[in-house]
């Protein structure tokens, strides 16, 4: 995305970039190697990590945006991994525009989300535990962002695979939750095996995997090759980021802590793959297949999320939901090309903070009903929780795109951005708008207006300060987010600015299309106020149900798709192999020990047990080599 | 000169050789083989002196060294054996029959 910009040799503060990564990584280091003896003070030291990561990437921010425009670029070579051959591995950190925005939304929102958990799990026995592994996952998103090589980008990748995996199982006793960690690992090594197979072709093609020289060597690349690596990438993007066809683990990852989910499968990890693909912008041009690859993938998605929202009555599954969703329109912003790409960076951001904001906030829900996740059971909440209320609703109106909240701006831009490059798309990209209101309005409705439907021991109350501080930070980035970026992130992310040619400024500005989607957008509202607010909401889920409640309940069967594609060839092959073992295979190696068997039954005679024999056979043995070496010196 | 120590060590080979293929005590198995052993020595010996190398001579220390050890492993499992059974032959030790 960057190409333009040449990494200067970092220099002052800079040379510290590698502390970022280092204090949480220590800390957590420290939590798990020191074991119970931190179980007093462990949770305090680890929410402090990501707050010193957080003021030295904002020192490191101010210092970038004060630099003139070519040094926005900071590389720091830390040291060289290893050398085999023609290839040379450095472990680079690349401070760039991109990335920094990045730390900060890492460390920002993480230090939000450790604060809030010294609440949310304080009668947890495995605090100190849950707390290292929170460490864990800022100290590799933050290689996963600030890498300048694949590579290095695919140890921070597997990192963050590893602490999702750890955090979603985290309650281990919990068989769904031991289930669905792993059925996040799995799922997402498929998507590994494409950044695998894309930094091999980059290797084989180019000879590095550094950003500078695959951009550099990219617009030389044979289109066929470009297109192979496109569609690697988006491969990896699509399990990192929970996209269609690799979208099944998302739900199921909602097992986790809340504070999980928030910041790993809503805020920053699942971004990922977004990422990504906008790193590898330069490639990605050399291919519109690529690109119109990675549009339609996140349309899909975005129309998938949103249909599977509308159905849950699940809390946190209506959100993980909306999250594939919205994830689905950073996508579309990123497969329209440079045009696109401030622009899925823009709702990433903006995103980060709304559906931190909301997972909290629908975590403090949890807490005041008991651990409860049915919306069914809730219900006029608003005037017992009015903190969480407030900031659901700044949540909530950013999420719609509500005029002048954060989601406005950057939504907005997506669609517009997919109508100028892909009506079709952007048709879509609207219809996603209007579900998406109406499925958020359907959750606020069920949870916060209407009757209270509790259950007879649940008393809801609001949480303790410790988590609504939290909230109340998060609901401020979600109003003034959009507002905040718009009218500089275009500039911020230099290269793509330029390369938007001609499309028009970043300023909000009235077109047809915005005030279209903001009918589409009020209609949605309508629609769900008018099924779930006006009416009263049955607290058992009704069993009679259209055809497209059920598939949306039934996540539209990817589970299922998944087996069926996978799955059941799965098991033929292992049959298969199964069988050839046993009739091939099985009957080779026996056969061969019957031959030996009985070769040596046969041959076990000479062993007569008398020494002049064998001194006769050894004589005779002697004088054969005797005579081999003089007729070979004749001849 | 040499010929004649390289006629000897054949003839005192040839009997260690025989020795060794023929008789059935254990003792006298034995010494035939030191006897080979002694036939090569004097072919090293001979060598070295008809070339003016030393190496021979180096090696049939080497050979003298080996034939102590094993004089003293042999002999001990001539005793032990002797022991068990009451007799040296040869003929009767044939336990590793196949």
């Amino acid at each position: 995305m960057l190409e333009t910009l040449t990494p200067v040799v970092a220099t002052g503060l800079f040379q510290y970039a590698w502390l970022l990564i280092a204090i949480p990584a220590i800390v957590a280091a420290l939590l798990l190697i020191l074991g119970k003896v931190t179980n007093g003070f462990g949770h305090w030291i680890a929410s402090l990590a990501p707050i010193a990561s957080f003021v030295l990437a904002l020192i490191m921010f101010i210092q970038l945006a004060q630099a003139p425009k070519a040094d926005h670029a900071v590389g720091l070579t830390l040291y060289t991994w290893m050398t085999s051959g023609a290839w040379h591995f450095d472990v680079g950190l690349l401070i760039d525009p991109l990335s920094i925005l990045f730390v900060l939304l890492i460390t920002g929102v993480g230090s939000i989300i450790h604060i809030y958990s010294l609440g949310y799990m304080a009668d947890d026995p495995n605090r100190r535990r849950f707390f290292a592994y929170l460490n864990l996952f800022i100290a590799a998103m933050l290689i996963l962002v600030l890498a300048d090589s694949y590579i290095v980008v695919f140890v921070g990748w597997e990192g963050v695979g590893l602490a999702s995996y750890l955090l979603i199982s985290f309650w281990q006793a919990k068989p769904s939750a031991a289930a669905a960690g792993k059925k996040a690992f799995l799922m997402n090594r498929v998507g590994d095996m494409g950044l695998l197979v894309a930094m091999f072709t980059m290797l084989a093609l180019v000879g590095s995997t550094s950003f500078s020289r695959v951009d550099q060597a990219a617009p030389f690349l044979n289109s066929g090759w470009a297109t192979f690596i496109g569609f690697m990438l988006l491969l990896a993007a699509c399990g990192k980021s929970a996209q269609v066809p690799l979208q099944a683990w998302l739900l199921d990852a909602m097992e986790g802590p809340t504070p999980v989910s928030a910041l790993i499968h809503a805020a920053t990890m699942v971004t990922a793959g977004v990422y990504l693909v906008v790193r590898s912008g330069a490639i990605y041009q050399q291919t519109p297949a690529a690109q119109l690859a990675v549009a339609i993938i996140g349309t899909i998605t975005l129309l998938v999320g949103a249909w599977i929202g509308c159905s849950k009555d699940d809390i946190k599954k209506v959100l993980a939901g909306s999250t594939m969703s919205q994830i689905g329109y950073m996508m579309l912003a990123a497969g329209i090309g440079p045009a696109g790409w401030a622009f899925a960076i823009f709702h990433l951001l903006t995103h980060g903070f709304f559906k931190a904001n909301m997972f909290l906030g629908a975590g403090s829900v949890m807490h005041g009903a008991n651990g409860d996740v049915d919306m069914r059971h809730f219900g006029a909440l608003r005037k017992a929780m009015p903190i969480t209320f407030v900031t659901f609703g700044i949540g909530y109106l950013a999420i719609i795109g509500f005029p002048f909240f954060s989601g406005f701006y950057s939504k907005d831009h997506i669609i517009e951005a997919a109508f100028h490059a892909q009506p079709v798309l952007g048709v879509l990209a609207l219809i996603g708008a209007g579900v998406t209101a109406f499925y958020m309005t359907r959750l606020m409705c069920m949870t916060f207006f209407g009757q209270a439907r509790w259950a007879k021991d649940v008393h809801p109350h609001e949480s303790p300060a410790v988590m609504w501080v939290p909230l109340v930070l998060l609901a401020i980035g979600s109003f003034a987010g959009g507002m905040a970026l718009n009218s500089w992130i275009g500039e911020w992310l230099a290269g793509v600015g330029a390369k938007a040619g001609g499309h028009p400024s970043w300023l909000p500005h009235i077109t047809w299309i915005g005030v279209v989607t903001l009918v589409v957008v009020a209609a949605g509202v309508l629609l769900g106020w008018w099924l779930f607010g006006k009416r009263p909401v049955p607290a058992q889920a009704p069993q009679k149900v259209s055809i497209i409640t059920t598939m949306g309940r039934n996540d539209l069967y990817g589970d299922q798709l998944t087996y069926n594609a996978v799955g059941r060839g799965g098991a033929v092959l292992a049959r298969g192999v199964d069988l050839a073992d046993e009739k091939g295979l099985d009957p080779l190696a026996d056969g061969t020990g019957w031959v030996v068997q009985t070769l040596g039954d046969k041959v076990r005679h000479i062993q007569n047990g008398y020494v002049r024999t064998y001194g006769v056979t050894m004589a005779v043995g002697a004088v054969l080599i005797g005579l081999a070496l003089v007729v070979s010196r004749l001849v | 000169m040499t010929s004649m120590y390289v006629i000897l060590a054949v003839i005192l080979f040839a009997i260690g050789l025989a020795g060794f293929l023929i008789r059935r005590n254990a003792l006298v198995v034995f010494m035939c083989v030191e006897l080979m052993l002694n036939a090569a020595n004097l072919l090293f010996v001979a060598f070295s002196s008809h070339y003016g190398i030393l190496d021979g001579q180096m090696a049939a220390f080497f050979v003298m060294v080996v034939a102590a050890a094993e004089v003293v492993i042999g002999l001990s499992i001539i005793v032990m054996i002797f022991r068990s059974r009451r007799s040296t032959s040869v003929d009767e030790v044939t336990e590793l029959k196949g």
